[in-house]
């Protein structure tokens, strides 16, 4: 019993092992890609290191393309939005969760509706608008809308609220005469703080990968995010199939999230495992 | 009735609208007000240059003979087989890493790094991979098996599964996580009333384990769809103008090309609010089906 038990095991862990290397390999190809002249690209069969390896392409990359705008306009983007809508988030998630108030569900209802209309609906009366206020080719259109808070972040935080603030507690502070902001700030504020951080996580992934907004509203590349740069290098080299360059490209874009995964990783893996059980 | 509030309480009521003021605010001025305005545009013909042109349901009209506006919906529906594969493998993956194995959060970490990865850079490296005559894949099926590997991205009949494997590769990971948190809940008493019962582990997987993830099956089929349809960058990366005889495009890839390329933004609003009623519709039907094979504890 304990040797099949034994070699079931081995065989799950066997399997694991076989799928890691299919999810590392496109990794692993375009890292190996992007090291590589030009010439040697087309070698058959295939090789796995790169001889001669070279970093010329990601040189090339930075002389082609001023990534380092590409990576400050995205960050401005996460940074904004991430502070002020995700603080202004948690406070309606708060009142939501924790505080009676007349047309509370009514209200509670509308926002939601949001959630049903997709982006492609709201995306042509949006850009209407913004071009009406000269704000195209700048980050405003990308800004403004995330500082009023995010629906969805403001769902999963009122569940989380509702589920973790005891109400006695709130009360308790409420006859110590605490007032509304202080205990906000003093009681709920800290117990909520793992879903926030969580949903800050989920919230720099979006914000940071977000592809089809920027793409209508930045033109020039100075002024561009990260991703639509590395998008509009693509189609510039791809006819010439500068592989080497794009992939460059690709790792440029892709390294960044990888670091901030790999120091947040708790964060990530909790705030997906809430909104699938809660939602 | 507002004297019959003792003071605290309007004080705290003030306190809680200002509180739910600035994301209703929100909801006005980016929600309702274009969801408005997008259905009057939808009735009028605009290029934003010369001055709108009330047409009536005419772009509707038109959209019925739009032979690409079928072709960008089969080619949506084509690609939600990507949901049940992705479901039975990350099922599969989460069951092997449901148990006391040392090193599990290795894993665990490898198969959720393509899902955090930027769309963007995925595509890249995928086009690469599924190039024709040099990519890996092909390489790998000549050396491995001596098939001549198809022309992933330039034929019309491979596009469409070429971005399902790729989706694939990027979504498996999440969804994995998702149903390993739901094994992690389900109570060990169930497995051991059914052992003693004289259960099968095939049994226990149909009776037990299947019916109750059914939340998370449920989440995940939801958060497919409304992800298929909403596909975009992928499609503008891979499948430049849509891919080979539009065989990859999807209905918000072609709204895009009508309001950001040509510039037809009344047509394209149009387009835009029969997706908005299809997953409109989808969503309601989701939630009303399941209610019928949702398990609730």
């Amino acid at each position: 019993m304990l040797l099949r038990r034994r070699i079931t095991l081995s065989i799950n862990v066997l399997i694991l092992l076989i799928g890691s290397i299919i999810m590392l390999a496109p990794l692993a190809w375009s890292l190996s890609t992007s090291l590589k002249e030009k010439k040697n690209v087309f070698d058959l069969p295939p090789k796995w290191i790169p001889d001669p390896a070279t970093f010329a392409n990601y040189k090339g990359v930075w002389a082609e393309a001023p990534i380092l705008h590409g990576f400050l306009n995205s960050a401005t983007i996460v940074v904004f939005v991430l502070t002020i809508g995700l603080f202004v988030s948690t406070m309606a998630a708060y009142a939501f969760a924790k505080v009676d108030f007349p047309f509370k569900e009514t209200i509670f209802m509308c926002l939601l509706g949001t959630m049903m209309i997709p982006y492609s609906v709201m995306m042509i009366p949006q850009f209407i608008g913004f071009s009406e206020l000269d704000w195209v080719d700048t980050l405003l259109p990308l800004i403004v809308p995330g500082l009023f808070g995010n629906i969805v972040v403001v769902f999963f935080l009122r569940q989380f609220m509702q589920g973790s603030i005891p109400t006695e507690l709130i009360e308790a502070a409420k006859l110590d005469g605490s007032g509304f902001i202080r205990t906000f700030v003093q009681i709920a504020l800290p117990i909520a703080k793992p879903a926030i951080a969580a949903q800050a996580a989920l919230g720099f992934m979006g914000i940071w990968n977000d592809f089809l907004g920027p793409l209508i509203y930045l033109h020039t590349p100075e002024k561009q995010t990260i991703q639509v740069m590395i998008a509009s290098l693509q189609s510039m080299y791809i006819s010439n199939s500068d592989y080497p360059l794009i992939m460059s490209a690709s790792v440029i874009a892709m390294v960044p999230v990888i670091l901030v995964f790999f120091f947040c990783q708790k964060y990530f893996v909790e705030s997906l495992a809430i909104s699938g059980l809660k939602g | 009735m507002t004297n019959k509030i003792p003071g605290f309480r309007r004080k705290e009521i003030l306190w809680a609208y200002g509180f739910v003021a600035v994301p209703l605010l929100g909801f006005l001025i980016f929600g309702l007000a274009p969801l408005v305005a997008s259905a009057v545009l939808s009735l009028t013909q605009w290029d934003m240059v010369s001055s709108p042109k009330f047409v009536g349901l005419a772009n509707y009209v038109d959209l019925f003979k739009d032979e690409k506006v079928y072709k960008s919906l089969f080619n949506t529906v084509f690609m939600l087989i990507g949901i049940p594969l992705g479901m039975v493998l990350s099922l599969l993956l989460a069951i092997l890493m449901n148990q006391k194995i040392k090193g599990i959060s290795v894993f665990r970490t490898i198969y959720y790094i393509p899902v955090i990865s930027p769309i963007i850079a995925v595509s890249l490296l995928w086009q690469w991979i599924l190039n024709q005559d040099y990519g890996l894949l092909n390489q790998m099926l000549w050396n491995g098996f001596h098939i001549n590997g198809p022309n992933w991205l330039g034929d019309p009949r491979w596009i469409k599964p070429s971005l399902i494997l790729m989706g694939l590769w990027g979504g498996i990971g999440g969804n994995m996580v998702l149903y390993l948190a739901g094994l992690q809940s389900i109570s060990r008493s169930y497995y051991e009333a059914a052992e003693v019962d004289g259960a099968n582990g095939f049994q226990k997987f149909t009776r037990i384990t299947f019916p109750l993830l059914s939340n998370i099956h449920f989440y995940i089929v939801v958060m497919g769809v409304i992800g298929t349809f909403q596909a975009f960058s992928q499609i503008y990366v891979m499948a430049a103008d849509g891919g080979p005889e539009f065989s990859a495009a999807t209905v918000v890839f072609y709204i895009y090309q009508h309001a950001f390329e040509y510039f037809n933004m009344g047509y394209a609003s149009s387009l835009a609010w029969v997706l908005g009623i299809i997953i409109f519709i989808l969503t309601l039907l989701q939630f009303r089906l399941s209610k019928r094979w949702i398990y609730n504890d």
